[in-house]
C-alpha cells in the first residue's frame, strides 16, 4: 500500500517537474518541447563552464548551441544539464538529455555496449601529463614511481595504467571524483603528476594558483577523439547532430563566418549557395528548415571561430589548432560536403 | 492491534469485511499483490530498458581484466587483476578503515564522555565544546578539512620528516619498515596461539576459584605476560626469524616498507572525531542514568573510588550504552563510504565508482555494494545484540 | 551572673566563609585546582586552548578583510572574507536568476512564519496551521520555486543551488518521509505477519545501506526502473532516494513515539468501539506525534547534514557551490575561508535546532510526569 502511495506521489510530482518523452523520435520531441537538453561537464574551462552569471560557455556548449540553432532556429534554446563522469551515459540512455557533449572519448566499448552512438569528433585530443617544473622531469619516461592524480571513471585511468605497464614503470594512482579535486590534490603536492586529456591539462593549469609553476610534458600517450554522443537507434536525430557539427567545419572551409554570412548569402559560389539553403537538397533530408546551416553559422559561428573563442588564441587556454586544423591546413578536421 | 482484540464471537454471521481476521487476510493478500506487482513492474521495466538500449548485463564482467591501478590494497592487486578482485580490494579497505575508526571513536568517545562529567570546570567545558562543534558539522566537510589540512601540513617526499629511524612522514603518507617473515616464524605464531588458549583456560579457572572462595587472581598481568612473553621467548630461541624491509627514497617516492596513505589517515581521523562526538554523548547519558544511590551504596560498602566506577557504575552504564553505541558503529561503517570524496579506495570509491564507470553495469555493481553494507550492518547488529544479552541484567 | 553580658537573644551573623573558598578564587579552587592532577589537567587544557584559539581568532576576526570587490582587497594577511562577501548571493541562491530570487525569499519567509506559529506554545489554531504547513504550503512552495503558472517564469531545477537547495532537500526529505514513516511504523507494530515482515524488511534494508549508495542508485539506476518514456529530473531523483531512505529512519522515530503511549489508551479507545484507523488517528497518533517532535527534529538535523552528500551526484548544494566558487581562477586559494563558511552555516543551523529539540524534550518530559 505504501508503495502504491509512493508511485502516486512520484507520479504527481513528475507531472509538476518534467516528463521527457525519450521515445524514438528525439527530433520531434525537441521541436515540440522547444529546447535541446544537452549534457555538459560540471565545469571544465574551454569546454563547458558556467560563468559567474551562470551562463554556460565553451566548445562543447557551442556544439549544443549549434544543434539548437539548426533544429529550432535559436541557439539559446538549450537546457544545460551538468553531469559528472559517472552519470553521463545513464543520463543519455535514460533520455534525460538529447545529446551528450561532454569531453567524451569515442571508444569501441562505449559505441557498442552502452547503447550509444558517437556523432563525430569536435576535438582530437590525446592524454598528456602535467608536472611541477621544479621536479626537473623532461619526459614521461622518467616518471617511474611517481604518484599520479587521475579523475575517476575516465579512459585516462586505463590509459595511464597501460602506458606505465608497457614501459615497465610503476605509479601510485590517486583517484578523485572531479577535475577540480584532481587539481587541488596536485596543488597540495599529493601527487607529482596530473594526467588527463592534454587540452584539459591546459584548462586545469589555469586553475592553479601559480600556473607557470607547472608544465605539460611532450608525450601524448593515447588517442582521445572527443565528440557529441546520442542514443543508438534514432538515426534522424543522429544525422541532425552529425551534420550540425559538419556544417560548422564546412563553414570554416568555405570561409563563412558569423560576421560575413549575411553578405555571402547571395554568393554565386554553388557550395555556399547550397550551404545557406538557396539551392540543392536544403533542409528536407534532415527534416530541418532550409536555413539550418545558416542559423548555426550566424548564431554560433564556424568551427574555427568556436575553437578560437573557447580554446584558442582568444581564450585563456591558448591551445594551438594542431590536429584540429582543417584537413587542408595540415589537421584532421574534415567534413563531408553539403550537397 | 484490532485483529485479536475485536474478535467477535459471532464471526460467521457477519459479513467477511466486518470480521477482523478475514479482513486481515484480505488486506495482506492485497498488500502482497501490490508489492509483487510493484517489484514485477520494476524488473520488467528494467529488463526492457536494458534490452532496448543495448546495455550489457550479467556478472561476466567480474572476470574481465580491470586495467586500472588502486593506490592501497591489502591483497595482491595489479592492473591485470579482474574486476571481481577490485570488489575484494575495496571491501577490505572499507573494513580496514571501519575497524580502525570504531576503535579510535570508542576510545575518544569514552574519554570525552567522562571528561564532560569531570568536576574540573575547564575540562568539562572543553569536552562539551568538542561535542557541540563536531557533531553539528557535516562529516563530508570534516573529511575535506582534515584531508587538505593533513596535506598542507606535511612536507614533500624529499623533505620528509624522520621521527624514528626508517620511519618517514611526508605528503604521500607515513612510511614504515615492513616485517619479512623468515623460516621458523610459524613457531612464534604457534606460541602466540598456545598463549591465547592458556589465557582462556586460566581465566575460566580463576573465575571458578573466585566464585568458590572469593579470592581474586591477578588475571590481567598473567595474561599480558603470557601473550607477550611466550612468543618473544620462542622468537629468541628460533634465532630472530624476521627481517625488516625499510622504505627508501627512490626517484619521486619512497619504495618498500608499509605505507599509510594520507587519504586513510584523513578519513580515519574524520570518522573517529565525528563519531566520537556522538559516543561521548551516549557515554555521558549512560553514566548519568545510573542513580546516585548505586554510587552511594557502593561507597558505603567501603569500595574505593576506582572500584566503584569499575565494579558498579560502568557495568550498569554499559547496558544503557550498548544499544545506541551499536547504531553509532553502524553509522561509522556506513559513513566510511564517504571515502569516495577524497579518493580513499574503499568499496564505494573503487567498485561502485571506477568499476561501475568502466563497465557501465550500474545495476549489478550497486546491487553488490548495497548487499555488502547490508550484510555488514546485520553482522554488527547481531554481534552487538549477542554482547548485549550477555551483559544484560540477569533477573530472576 | 557575670556571664550575662555574654548572653544575647539575637543570633550573631554568620562569619564569612574562609576567603579562599568563596568568590572567584574559591570557585577556581573547587572547579579547576581541586587536586594536583586536576591542576595539571587544567593547565594543559588552558595551554591547548591558548595555542588553538589565539591564532584562529586573530586569523578569522582581527586581521581579516571583510568587504571589497576582488582579491586585491585582501591585504591584512588574515582571512579573506571578501570571497564569501562577493559570492554570498550565489552561495544562498545558486544559479537561480537574479530577478526571480524574491520567490525563494518569499518561500522561506512563509515557512519561517508557519514554523514559528507552530513552535510558539501560545498561538491558536495549531491544527489548521499544521494542515496548511504540511499540505498546502508544499504546493505553494513548489509553484513559487519552479514557476510555470500564475505568470511565473519557469526556473529549471538545475539552476537551483546553494543554501536554498540544501534546505529544500532537507525539508522535502522530512515532510515527505513523515507519512510513509507513520505507515511503516504502524505496519511494523501491526499483528498481521505479512504486513509486519514487509515493513521490517523495508526499514532494515534502508537503514542498513549508506545514503551515498542510495543516491547513486537514485541517480544511476532509477531511470532504468521506470518505463522508457518517463524520465525524472535529476533533483527529483535525488529527492526520491532521500525520501525512500529517510522514511525508514522516520518509521523508527514514530515507532518510538507509539511505544511511549500507555496501553490503556489503546484499550480505552477500543472499548469506545473505535476501529483501528479511528483509534490511531484520533487517540494514539495525536499523542504520539507530540512525543515524536524531538526525535523528528533530531532526524532532521541528521538529514540536513547528510544533504551535503548530493555533491557527490553533482547537485549544487551549498558545499558544492562553494567548491565551484573556489575553483574560479579569480579567487584561487581561499579554500579555508570557503570551507569555514560552509561549516559555520551548517553549525549554526544544526546547533540551533539541537538546542530547540533539547528544550522540547525537557518540556514534554515534565508534561508527562515521571516515567
Amino acid at each position: 500500500m505504501k508503495k502504491m502511495g509512493l508511485i502516486a506521489a512520484t507520479a504527481a510530482m513528475t507531472v509538476g517537474f518534467s516528463v521527457n518523452a525519450s521515445a524514438a523520435d528525439t527530433l520531434a520531441s525537441v521541436k515540440e518541447r522547444g529546447f535541446v537538453q544537452c549534457g555538459v561537464t560540471t565545469g571544465v574551462p574551454g569546454y563547458s563552464n558556467p560563468d559567474d552569471k551562470g551562463n554556460w560557455k565553451g566548445m562543447d556548449v557551442d556544439v549544443c548551441r549549434g544543434i539548437a540553432a539548426a533544429t529550432l532556429g535559436d541557439a539559446d534554446k538549450v537546457k544545460y544539464i551538468p553531469l559528472n563522469a559517472k552519470e553521463r551515459f545513464t543520463a543519455l540512455q535514460s533520455g534525460e538529455i538529447d545529446v551528450l557533449s561532454r569531453v567524451t572519448t569515442w571508444t569501441l566499448t562505449r559505441d557498442s555496449s552502452l547503447g550509444l552512438n558517437f556523432a563525430g569528433v569536435t576535438y582530437y585530443d590525446g592524454q598528456g601529463f602535467l608536472i611541477n617544473k621544479n621536479l626537473g622531469v623532461e619526459s614521461a619516461l622518467e616518471l617511474d614511481g611517481a604518484s599520479m592524480c587521475i579523475q575517476s571513471g575516465t579512459t585516462t585511468e586505463l590509459n595511464a595504467a597501460d602506458y606505465f605497464r608497457e614501459n615497465n614503470m610503476e605509479f601510485e594512482p590517486v583517484v578523485f571524483d572531479t577535475a577540480d579535486q584532481t587539481v587541488k590534490g596536485f596543488e597540495a603536492g599529493r601527487c607529482d603528476v596530473l594526467t588527463s586529456d592534454q587540452s584539459q591539462l591546459y584548462a586545469l593549469r589555469i586553475k592553479l594558483s601559480n600556473p607557470s609553476s607547472a608544465m605539460i610534458l611532450p608525450e601524448i600517450i593515447s588517442k582521445e577523439p572527443l565528440g557529441p554522443v546520442v542514443r543508438q537507434g534514432d538515426d534522424a536525430w543522429f544525422n541532425v547532430v552529425k551534420w550540425s557539427l559538419f556544417a560548422m567545419v564546412n563553414a570554416e572551409e568555405l570561409g563563412l563566418t558569423s560576421k560575413n554570412i549575411d553578405s555571402m548569402k547571395s554568393s554565386k559560389n554553388p557550395n555556399i549557395a547550397r550551404f545557406v539553403g538557396a539551392e540543392g537538397i536544403k533542409g528536407t533530408g534532415l527534416s530541418l528548415s532550409d536555413n539550418w546551416a545558416y542559423n548555426i553559422v550566424k548564431q554560433v559561428g564556424n568551427y574555427g571561430e568556436a575553437f578560437d573563442r573557447n580554446l584558442g588564441t582568444s581564450s585563456p587556454l591558448k591551445i594551438e589548432r594542431g590536429l584540429n586544423a582543417l584537413w587542408n591546413k595540415g589537421g584532421l578536421q574534415y567534413a563531408p560536403p553539403i550537397r | 492491534m484490532p485483529s485479536d482484540a475485536n474478535k467477535s464471537p459471532s464471526a460467521h454471521t457477519t459479513r467477511f469485511w466486518h470480521d477482523p481476521a478475514k479482513r486481515a487476510i484480505l488486506f495482506q493478500s492485497l498488500l502482497v499483490i501490490a508489492v509483487l506487482g510493484f517489484v514485477g513492474m520494476i524488473v520488467q521495466n528494467t529488463l526492457h530498458n536494458l534490452e532496448s538500449r543495448g546495455i550489457t548485463t550479467g556478472f561476466a564482467f567480474l572476470s574481465q581484466e580491470a586495467g586500472f591501478g588502486i593506490v592501497q590494497s591489502l591483497i595482491d592487486y595489479t592492473e591485470s587483476s579482474s574486476y571481481g578482485r577490485t570488489f575484494f580490494v575495496g571491501l577490505l579497505n572499507t573494513l580496514l578503515v571501519s575497524a580502525l575508526g570504531v576503535v579510535a571513536a570508542t576510545v575518544i568517545g569514552f574519554v570525552m564522555g567522562i571528561a564532560r562529567l569531570s568536576n574540573n570546570w575547564l575540562i568539562a567545558k572543553v569536552a562539551s565544546a568538542y561535542v557541540e562543534i563536531f557533531r553539528n558539522i557535516p562529516l563530508l566537510i570534516q573529511i575535506f578539512f582534515w584531508y587538505f589540512a593533513v596535506l598542507r601540513a606535511l612536507p614533500s617526499p624529499r623533505q620528509s620528516l624522520e621521527p624514528l629511524d626508517n620511519i618517514f612522514i611526508n605528503v604521500r603518507g607515513l612510511y614504515m619498515p615492513e616485517p619479512i617473515y623468515g623460516d621458523g616464524f610459524g613457531w612464534v605464531v604457534v606460541a602466540f596461539l598456545l598463549a591465547v588458549v592458556a589465557v582462556i583456560g586460566i581465566a575460566r579457572w580463576s573465575k571458578k576459584r573466585q566464585d568458590e572462595t572469593g579470592q581474586r587472581f591477578p588475571l590481567f598481568w598473567t595474561a599480558a605476560g603470557l601473550l607477550i612473553g611466550l612468543p618473544l621467548v620462542v622468537y629468541w630461541i628460533m634465532g630472530s626469524p624476521m627481517t625488516w624491509d625499510n622504505p627508501v627514497l627512490k626517484g619521486f617516492n619512497f619504495r618498500g616498507g608499509m605505507t599509510i596513505i594520507p587519504e586513510l589517515a584523513a578519513l580515519w581521523l574524520a570518522l573517529s572525531i565525528y563519531t566520537a562526538a556522538f559516543i561521548a554523548e551516549i557515554v555521558r547519558s549512560g553514566i548519568e542514568a545510573i542513580s546516585s544511590g548505586q554510587t552511594e551504596a557502593a561507597s558505603a560498602l567501603g569500595l574505593s573510588k576506582s572500584k566503584v566506577l569499575r565494579l558498579v557504575v560502568v557495568p550498569q552504564a554499559v547496558r544503557v550504552i550498548i544499544p545506541p553505541l551499536t547504531s553509532q558503529y553502524l553509522n561509522l561503517i556506513k559513513n566510511s563510504s564517504l571515502a569516495t570524496a577524497i579518493g580513499y579506495p574503499d568499496l564505494v570509491s573503487v567498485f561502485a565508482g571506477t568499476t561501475l564507470n568502466q563497465t557501465g553495469q550500474a545495476i549489478e555493481v550497486i546491487f553488490m555494494t548495497m548487499l555488502v553494507y547490508l550484510t555488514l550492518s546485520l553482522l554488527v547488529s547481531a554481534f552487538m545484540n549477542w554482547f548485549n544479552t550477555r551483559m544484560a541484567l540477569v533477573e530472576r | 551572673m557575670s556571664d550575662s553580658a555574654k548572653v544575647t537573644d539575637k543570633l550573631l551573623p554568620d562569619l564569612p566563609p574562609p576567603a579562599n573558598s568563596t568568590g572567584f578564587i574559591g570557585w577556581m579552587r573547587m572547579h579547576l585546582f581541586s587536586t594536583p592532577a586536576n591542576a595539571l589537567l587544567t593547565l594543559f587544557a588552558a595551554y591547548l586552548l591558548y595555542i588553538l584559539m589565539v591564532p584562529s581568532i586573530n586569523w578569522a576576526l582581527i586581521s581579516a578583510d571583510w568587504i571589497g570587490d576582488s582579491r586585491d582587497a585582501c591585504t591584512s594577511g588574515g582571512a579573506c572574507w571578501v570571497f564569501v562577501y562577493n559570492r554570498f548571493d550565489q552561495f544562498m541562491y545558486g544559479f537561480y536568476p537574479e530577478v526571480e530570487r524574491w520567490r525563494i525569499d518569499i518561500t522561506f519567509v512563509l515557512l519561517v512564519v508557519l514554523a514559528a506559529w507552530l513552535m510558539l506554545p501560545r498561538m491558536p489554531k495549531k491544527g489548521l496551521v499544521s494542515f496548511i504547513t504540511l499540505i498546502i504550503y508544499p504546493v505553494v512552495a513548489f509553484f513559487l520555486l519552479y514557476g510555470g503558472s500564475f505568470g511565473l517564469e519557469v526556473v529549471e531545477t538545475h539552476k537551483w543551488g546553494g543554501m536554498s537547495l540544501t534546505l529544500i532537500l532537507a525539508i522535502v526529505g522530512i515532510v515527505a518521509a513523515l507519512p510513509f514513516g507513520v505507515l511503516l511504523a504502524l505496519g511494523r507494530r501491526s499483528e498481521m505477519p505479512i504486513v509486519k515482515s514487509i515493513c521490517v524488511v523495508y526499514i532494515e534494508f534502508w537503514r542498513g545501506v549508506p545514503l551515498i549508495t542510495v543516491l547513486f542508485m537514485a541517480s544511476v539506476m532509477l531511470p532504468l526502473f521506470v518505463p522508457e518514456e518517463v524520465d525524472f529530473d535529476k533533483l527529483l531523483r535525488a529527492m526520491i532516494g532521500i525520501v525512500l531512505f529517510q522514511s525508514a529512519y522516520m518509521a523508527e522515530v514514530v515507532r518510538g513515539g507509539l511505544q511511549a503511549i500507555p496501553k490503556g489508551q489503546y484499550e480505552a479507545a477500543q472499548a469506545l468501539g473505535l476501529n483501528y484507523w479511528k483509534m490511531m488517528g484520533l487517540i494514539v497518533l495525536p499523542q504520539a506525534l507530540k512525543l515524536m517532535i524531538p526525535g523528528i527534529v533530531n532526524t532532521f538535523i541528521a538529514l540536513f547534514k547528510d544533504t551535503s552528500l548530493v555533491l557527490i551526484i553533482g547537485l549544487f548544494d551549498i558545499l558544492a557551490i562553494v567548491q565551484a566558487g573556489l575553483s574560479d581562477p579569480n579567487w584561487l586559494g581561499f579554500s579555508v575561508e570557503g570551507y569555514t563558511f560552509v561549516a559555520l552555516m551548517f553549525w549554526v543551523f544544526c546547533f540551533g535546532m539541537s538546542k530547540y529539540s533539547q528544550h522540547l524534550e525537557k518540556r514534554f518530559h515534565t508534561g508527562h510526569g515521571a516515567r
